[in-house]
């Protein structure tokens, strides 16, 4: 047996089973509130997008938006889920000042949609997350804690509230527990979390922007000892705020765990702090009593009974789902199931096709997505979506290599100086004189290698065609990587009297 | 004794930012005290095979469309608030959890 060196993370789920629970919510992307006819645009002035309802004043009654139940119920179709033929909102009491009613409207033990999954393929393996329940409730304000450091609410003196955020609508998805992934837990929780977002996306029902909260995901995880039967137990993280951060979280949780377990030591049940910069979770509020939420049925609001009729007509509505769309995708372009899971689960999947789109062939325009950028957006820490470079950038760059004026080494160098904010591709090239060598400057290279290499210039003059590669090597050394190898080779070889 | 005291009542006027008069107190613990009494009435006929019911109107789907209606206005939603700072309601210490 080879020793191989695996990570402490392999090395854990040698040893122990994950189970993951993942709660997803999805801001909806309704034009007004769930309960008022408030805007929920984005961005707008603290307080300015507020009424009698949403502040939780006497006196008001809430109306329930008809599109965000629209909305409610074509998710839980898409995710194969039971649609409740009656049903009502709850009240879950308590007292924190970012919801003014000091309730949230929300749902209980009567959720709108249950019993649905969802499948999600991880290298070429299916794995199908269960879905529990999909329900409806009202989002919170947004605090500001003033006084301590960098806006933490430890050591501050007051609050600020800003309830523009209070009473957008807001869909819990919640998974039952999820095992059986192995080594591949991370990556699981990572491609659900992508895979939902993509069918979201394709409904049109939220702009699950990551970076703006329309899409938030706490992660539930627990480790069970290989062949035990009873579930460990389990910490969530809150507040998971990019699919990266999905997979991190994951990934520090079951080696936290492991560590406190392989010591003899117990798992506190709690909510943690997930850190964007550092990748690792911080504990918050310990969960060893539960808090008493008191919910009961909200009396302002009359019960839900979607007619079967408008449940069916949602159903026939729906789009294809991406992983059809993807089939498509990869038929029309020659991609294998594996390529199509590595794009997905890498977030290009959009890129490569628009760059396709832009005239780039299929495996130039992978190529440089999920065997280039990928690696650099994390050597960056930034979404791959969110770089500097863009398909409109593939797609010259690849121009420029299929026309013979980049070489492939000159080409990442231009896109490394996109990337690095320099400017577009033709500026750069531009600014930097990247042009591949011409023909003189490259027989002059190659004669002086010659001359520097005779002993393996006479092994090729002999008909050891073996010995061109390291006289190619050099040729490109010699000029920076701007020249052409397939062209430096014929060269060499038609000088060594061997073409 | 009543179901609900004046001091009750004054306390609810209180958390609700609602100003009362002593005699408006008067009168109203008066009130709801004799709608406590009618409401537990129904305590009294409703056994264990009757559903609890959350809304006395036999409707569903009670439903508006998702069209825009104009906001109250920062100025005029912070007026009523005990403090405001920045445009945002001001709120006391929230208790550390960490
Ligand atoms: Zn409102």
């Amino acid at each position: 047996m080879t020793t191989v060196t695996t990570s402490r993370y392999d090395d854990v789920l040698e040893r122990y089973d994950a189970v993951l629970g993942l709660e997803t919510h999805v801001e909806l992307g309704t034009v007004t509130k769930l309960f008022c006819g408030c805007s929920t645009a984005f961005g707008a002035e603290p307080n300015s997008q507020v009424c009698p309802t949403c502040l939780g004043l006497p006196g008001s009654l809430p109306v329930t938006n008809g599109t965000a139940i629209d909305y409610s119920i074509k998710i839980g179709l898409a995710l194969h889920c039971d649609i409740a033929d009656w049903c009502r909102f709850a009240r879950k009491n308590y007292f924190y000042p970012d919801m003014p009613k000091d309730y949230q409207t929300s749902q209980y033990d009567e959720p709108l949609c249950t019993d649905g999954y969802l499948d999600v393929t991880v290298d070429g393996e299916t794995f199908r997350v269960e879905i529990e329940r999909v329900h409806l409730e009202e989002d919170t304000g947004k605090s500001l804690h003033v006084g301590g450091a960098t806006g933490r609410i430890h050591g501050a003196t007051h609050s600020l509230v800003d309830y523009n955020r209070a009473g957008i609508p807001l869909v819990e998805i919640v998974t039952r527990p999820v095992r059986g992934t192995g080594h591949k837990a991370a990556e699981v929780a990572r491609a659900y979390v992508t895979e939902l977002r993509d069918i979201l996306r394709d409904l049109g029902v939220s702009d699950v922007r990551m970076e703006q909260g329309s899409l938030r995901c706490d992660v539930n995880l627990s480790l069970m000892p290989k062949g035990a039967t009873e579930l460990g137990t389990r910490t969530e993280t809150k507040n998971v705020n990019s699919l990266r951060s999905v997979e991190q979280a994951v990934r520090h949780e079951v080696e936290r765990q492991a560590a406190l377990l392989d010591a003899g030591e117990r798992i506190v049940q709690e909510t943690r702090h997930f850190h964007e910069d550092t990748g690792t979770t911080s504990p918050g509020r310990s969960k060893e009593e539960a808090q008493d939420y008191r919910y009961f049925p909200e009396p302002d609001l009359v019960p839900l009974a979607p007619p079967a009729e408008q449940v069916e007509a949602i159903r026939a509505s729906l789009p294809e789902p991406p992983s059809v769309r993807r089939a498509r995708f990869a038929g029309a372009n020659g991609f294998t199931a594996v390529d199509i899971d590595q794009m997905t689960n890498a977030g290009v999947i959009d890129l490569v096709a628009s760059t396709i789109d832009g005239g780039a062939s299929p495996t130039k325009a992978k190529g440089w997505w999920l065997g280039y950028l990928v690696g650099r957006a994390n050597e960056l820490g930034e979404e791959v979506t969110e770089l500097a470079i863009g398909p409109a950038e593939v797609v010259r760059i690849s121009a420029l290599e299929d026309d013979g004026s980049l070489t492939n080494k000159l080409a990442r160098q231009v896109a490394d100086a996109v990337l690095a904010g320099e400017g577009g591709v033709d500026e750069v090239i531009d600014a930097h004189g990247w042009k591949v060598a011409g023909e003189d400057e490259l027989i002059a290279a190659i004669d002086a290698v010659i001359a520097d290499n005779a002993d393996t210039a006479d092994k090729v003059r002999g008909g050891n065609l073996g010995a061109v590669g390291p006289l190619v090597g050099a040729v490109m050394k010699a000029t920076g990587g701007a020249a052409d190898a397939k062209r430096a080779r014929e060269l060499i070889l038609e000088k060594l009297g061997q073409s | 004794m009543p179901a609900i005291s004046r001091t009750d009542v004054a306390h609810l006027a209180r958390l609700a930012r609602i100003s009362m008069t002593d005699a408006e107190l008067d009168a109203m613990a008066g009130q709801l005290d004799v709608i406590l009494g009618a409401v537990s009435r129904v305590g009294e006929v409703a056994a264990n095979d009757i559903p609890p019911t959350s809304h006395a109107v036999p409707l569903t789907n009670v439903l508006r469309p998702d069209d825009p209606v104009p906001s109250l206005g920062a100025a005029a939603a912070l007026a009523a608030a005990p403090a405001a700072e920045d445009g945002r309601f001001r709120v006391p210490r929230i208790l550390d959890e960490e």
